[in-house]
């Protein structure tokens, strides 16, 4: 059984839109029970950190998601709350999850060319483990430039740096690269709208749904 | 890197497209969820629904089309037109659109940018601004003058444009949808001058809509203009232009691009 996270956080119904279109139902829950008992919970979200927080918390959720042991995705704003500490929110930061050690931080942009939220498709590097495994589109020939296969959609203001923890980068501004996915035991998190990603999002989704992740 | 981005944009009224398109092997063209999902697989990187219904039943038609589109399509779309209150912006987010615009409603009351954006994040939040030349004499990009208009184009809202979105960006928008009054239908390129000013104005995306017509025109607005998407309608419904021929011109052009296939 898929569990998908239910909180006042999330584009809950794209996921749950994107799970149907690859033929699985999924239940949306906040019961911790049910939480425990499926074999992959997805966690969205969306909008503010200090918001999603107090909501995980008015449910009792701060709770219970870091003590899962299945595998996890937590989807753009369901990845960065997985992290320690975010700078997003009133009073100078957010304590986050902590399942991750990471510290979310606003994207500073050089200068006025570069626009923030980072919003659009950007190309994923440096991918390791099976999430990645047999993304569709054919590689530019010749060129060494990212390929259809590479691209993904981002829509965020905040980061997670780069770190140990790190299995998939994106780089924005170019060259300077960012935590596109990241993962510590069960918990994985892909900063992108997997379920906004067109054809290479659907991969990745079907790759944490059916494959041995941990 | 960070790609630029192009947009089809659907008029829709009571739940169909209006403007016909010619594509072969679509059935319905008329229906936008079929024709939403035919741009996608096209390789195009956004979309935005314009629903120009007027009429007490539009609520409800548009969260059912919304709806269908999120349950098909597998990448971001807008909602646009005529949308005022806060439980309609939540009613459209919770139906699956990623992001929803606002035109007239935040002329009116410019404080609902700053309440929506508390609300649901300004990544969600576009503010859409028509605007139209009011000096057509301008010798120069400098000394073009631009008010913003509501209504389709016919009201003046009484604010200069760049002013207008720059206000927008610091209330909390997440985007702006930038339309010129004076380019739209000419098929005869984009406002350069005014997207250049509005995009080194905000620390926002700009989307440049209005007057795209040949290959050329997406070159410059994105090149040179500044904009970060184009937007467009009858060029590509009508197939003068495919997605993927453009996209194709665009990467030969040295503009950044996600390929299609």
């Amino acid at each position: 059984m898929v569990a998908v996270v239910n909180y006042q956080g999330g584009n809950v119904q794209s996921v749950l839109f994107a799970l149907e279109r690859l033929g699985v139902e999924a239940v949306l829950t906040d019961d911790a029970q049910v939480l425990r008992a499926a074999d992959k919970v997805l966690f969205p979200g969306e909008g503010e950190a200090s918001s999603a927080m107090a909501a995980l918390r008015a449910a009792g959720l701060h709770e219970v998601l870091p003590t899962l042991t299945q595998p996890f995705l937590g989807i753009c704003l369901g990845m960065q709350l997985l992290g320690r500490r975010s700078d997003e929110g009133p009073a100078g930061g957010t304590e986050l999850l902590g399942m991750l050690p990471f510290e979310v931080v606003r994207f500073t942009p050089p200068d006025a060319a570069h626009k923030v939220p980072h919003m659009g498709w950007n190309n994923l590097h440096d991918l390791q483990g099976p999430l990645f495994a047999g993304l569709p589109g054919a590689p530019v020939a010749n060129t060494g430039a990212p390929g259809a296969a590479d691209y993904v959609y981002f829509v965020h203001s905040y980061y997670a740096p780069v770190g140990d923890y790190t299995i998939a980068q994106a780089s924005y501004p170019a060259g300077v690269p960012f935590s596109a996915g990241v993962r510590h035991r069960n918990f994985y998190g892909m900063q992108f709208h997997v379920e906004k990603s067109g054809p290479v999002g659907e991969q990745i989704l079907r790759n944490f749904l059916t494959g041995d992740l941990l | 890197m960070l790609t630029k981005r192009l947009i089809a944009c659907l008029d829709v009224q009571n739940g169909r497209t209006v403007k016909g398109t010619n594509f072969v092997n679509l059935r319905d063209a008329g229906d936008p969820v079929a024709l939403a999902a035919r741009y996608a697989q096209e390789g195009i990187d956004e979309l935005v629904l314009l629903d120009i219904t007027a009429t007490v039943e539009k609520r409800r038609t548009l969260i059912e089309l919304v709806r269908n589109v999120a349950r098909e399509v597998n990448i971001p779309f807008t909602v646009g037109g005529g949308i005022g209150a806060v439980a309609d912006v939540e009613a459209l987010l919770l139906s699956g659109a990623d992001k929803v615009s606002l035109n007239s409603s935040v002329l009116r009351e410019p404080g609902l940018i700053d309440a929506l954006a508390r609300r649901f994040g300004s990544q969600c939040i576009v503010v859409a601004v028509d605007a139209r030349q009011t000096n057509a004499a301008a010798t120069g990009p400098a000394d073009e003058a631009w008010e913003v208009y509501t209504h389709g184009g016919r009201q003046p809202a009484g604010r200069e444009a760049v002013a207008w979105c720059r206000e927008a960006a610091e209330r909390g928008a997440g985007e702006l949808l930038l339309t010129s009054m004076s380019h739209d239908g000419t098929r005869d390129g984009y406002a350069l001058g005014l997207t250049r000013a509005v995009a080194a104005a905000v620390g926002v995306p700009v989307v440049a809509s209005g007057g795209a017509g040949a290959a050329p025109h997406f070159r410059d607005v994105l090149a040179l203009g500044g904009a970060d998407a184009a937007l467009a309608a009858s060029v590509f419904h009508f197939g003068d232009l495919s997605v993927a021929r453009l996209k194709t011109y665009l990467l030969g052009e040295g503009v950044a691009m996600r390929p299609v296939g």
